[in-house]
């Protein structure tokens, strides 16, 4: 089966996904209406970028199972290229470098021929034990542990940890739930992603008491409750549309994507502030690099992927 | 055909290669010349740069813009001066002078005055990565004798990650790229010269790089 039989109920999702983005369009331009000595520059920028992200993702979901894969490992592919961008690495490892890029390619055959053992320990267990060995093989030993520690670190959250949502995707749909692994992924991304947007806005509003400050001043208790609140709330919706998740376990998911997500969106921010750079790139306009966006994904693909993996596969 | 291969080369094939595997972050865009005469003055970390600068410029300078290369690499055998001439478009220069009168830089006074934007490499040839050689003195003879073209410094970061001198194995890395004010000749080659790098300094200072040792 090449093609993915897009299941209804996520072609209706989807729908309603750009009906989300109609509904912000226009409440951005009415406030830029109402007050235009105000500047909505960033905001505008951040939905204008969410419009195309959306669009893309709508396409990769719809064309095909495979353009879907490669969609996610391109996904990988320019995380981790912008994570080995903006951290220390060694010239005398430019050779171990580029068999990290090439655990994208293969990681994600794995989940294309749905080789379930090869897919849990090829990052953790071969590439944890290969990449070691090809820098003992080179044989520069300065800094040899930072090295093999950050590259590992990279792999595991950009192409181990964000794969699970390709292999969410090749979950077999079953009888009594129609929608499948696109469901899932939709489901997930849809959740993980407006987790940001809901703490954010909960922040803004309510937002007194710090709750990180070292790591990330911005972050309070209120946005990180609210978040919850209202992904948890929209988990419970979703669920009997998208996935085979009872009421009570939907509670459960939607506890555990907003508060995994809190906790890879801080995580990269502790990588950004050890390294001291604000925006990890500047490939979505408004958004910052790729890594702030897959931030939260990097923490709740794969919880929740085993979540819904224990109960149901 | 030459011209239609250079241009599926620069504007396809090299363009997916820099959006793709390396991907580019490139400040004040703007400030790239947009017509000819004009030099573009870069430092010189990989083979990777000249490609880069190539694609960066708007499409209708491609037939007229020319990096400045030197002969006795660029045309030391058949295929490579081929490739050099007609596909990347250099203008071959010696690095050696036959004799007092000799002027090396000849060729780009002429070309300046056909319009073309020349792209010049002061550091002279591909430098230790991402380490800054000092500036030779060529660029501050050209400003002089043509004080009316824009010099436009452009400060690469990343490239000589990405492809060192004396690597064929390219790693992906996300490149920046900071282009700064134009220069124009003063009469005095040292204030030129210090004018430059004082320029490329401080587009350095723009960024903040990771340690690559």
């Amino acid at each position: 089966m090449n093609y993915l039989s897009v299941d209804n109920n996520v072609l209706v999702s989807l729908l309603g996904l750009f009906g989300l983005l109609i509904l912000s369009s226009l409440i951005t331009a009415l406030l830029i209406k109402i007050n235009p000595e105000k500047n909505y520059t960033e905001l505008s920028q951040r939905i204008k970028s969410w419009w195309v992200m959306v669009t893309i993702f709508t396409l990769a979901m719809l064309l095909s199972r495979n353009v879907s894969l490669v969609f996610f490992g391109l996904i990988s592919f320019l995380a981790i290229k912008e994570y080995l961008s903006i951290i220390p690495t060694r010239r005398a490892d430019r050779r171990v470098l580029f068999w990290v890029y090439m655990a994208i390619p293969l990681q994600y055959y794995w989940v294309s021929i749905e080789w379930y053992g090869m897919f849990i320990i090829f990052i953790p267990v071969y590439m944890f034990l290969f990449l070691p060995m090809r820098m003992v093989i080179i044989g520069e030993t300065k800094d040899f542990l930072r090295a093999v520690g950050t590259l590992h670190w990279g792999l595991m959250t950009m192409v181990f940890s964000i794969s699970h949502v390709a292999f969410l995707l090749v979950l077999q749909p079953t009888e009594k739930f129609a929608a499948g692994g696109a469901g899932l992924v939709l489901f997930l991304i849809f959740l993980t992603q407006f987790n940001d947007v809901a703490q954010f806005v909960w922040g803004k509003m309510l937002g007194k008491h710090k709750i990180i400050p070292k790591v990330s001043p911005n972050k309070t208790w209120e946005g990180f409750l609210g978040g919850v609140f209202t992904t948890t709330l929209f988990s419970v919706m979703l669920s009997g549309v998208l996935t085979p998740l009872s009421l009570k376990l939907s509670i459960i998911a939607g506890l555990l994507i907003s508060t995994a997500g809190f906790i890879g969106d801080v995580t990269i921010s502790a990588l950004k502030r050890d390294i001291g750079v604000k925006d990890s790139g500047s490939l979505l306009p408004g958004h910052g690099g790729i890594l702030d966006r897959v931030d939260s994904l990097t923490y709740s693909a794969p919880l929740f992927f085993h979540f819904i993996y224990y109960f149901y596969y | 055909m030459n011209k239609l291969l250079r241009f599926i080369y620069f504007r396809i094939v090299i363009r997916i290669v820099v959006m793709v595997v390396l991907g580019l972050n490139i400040r004040h865009r703007e400030k790239l010349p947009q017509k000819g005469p004009a030099i573009i003055v870069a430092n010189h970390n990989s083979h990777l740069d000249t490609m880069v600068l190539m694609t960066l410029l708007p499409g209708h300078l491609l037939p007229v813009t020319k990096p400045v290369a030197a002969m006795d690499y660029f045309l030391r055998n058949p295929v490579l001066a081929w490739f050099a001439i007609n596909i990347v478009g250099i203008l071959p220069i010696s690095r050696k002078r036959e004799n007092k009168e000799d002027d090396p830089l000849a060729p780009c006074y002429n070309s300046l005055k056909n319009n073309n934007v020349l792209i010049f490499f002061p550091e002279g040839s591909r430098g230790e990565p991402e380490n800054f050689s000092s500036f030779k003195g060529g660029i501050a003879k050209l400003a002089e004798m043509h004080p009316e073209v824009p010099i436009v410094p452009v400060f690469l970061h990343g490239l000589g990650k990405a492809l060192p001198k004396g690597e064929a194995l390219l790693v992906p890395f996300f490149c920046d790229i900071f282009v700064g004010d134009a220069l124009y000749g003063t009469g005095s080659r040292n204030e030129f010269m210090e004018q430059l790098e004082l320029s490329m300094a401080a587009l350095a200072g723009e960024g903040q790089f990771s340690s690559w040792e």
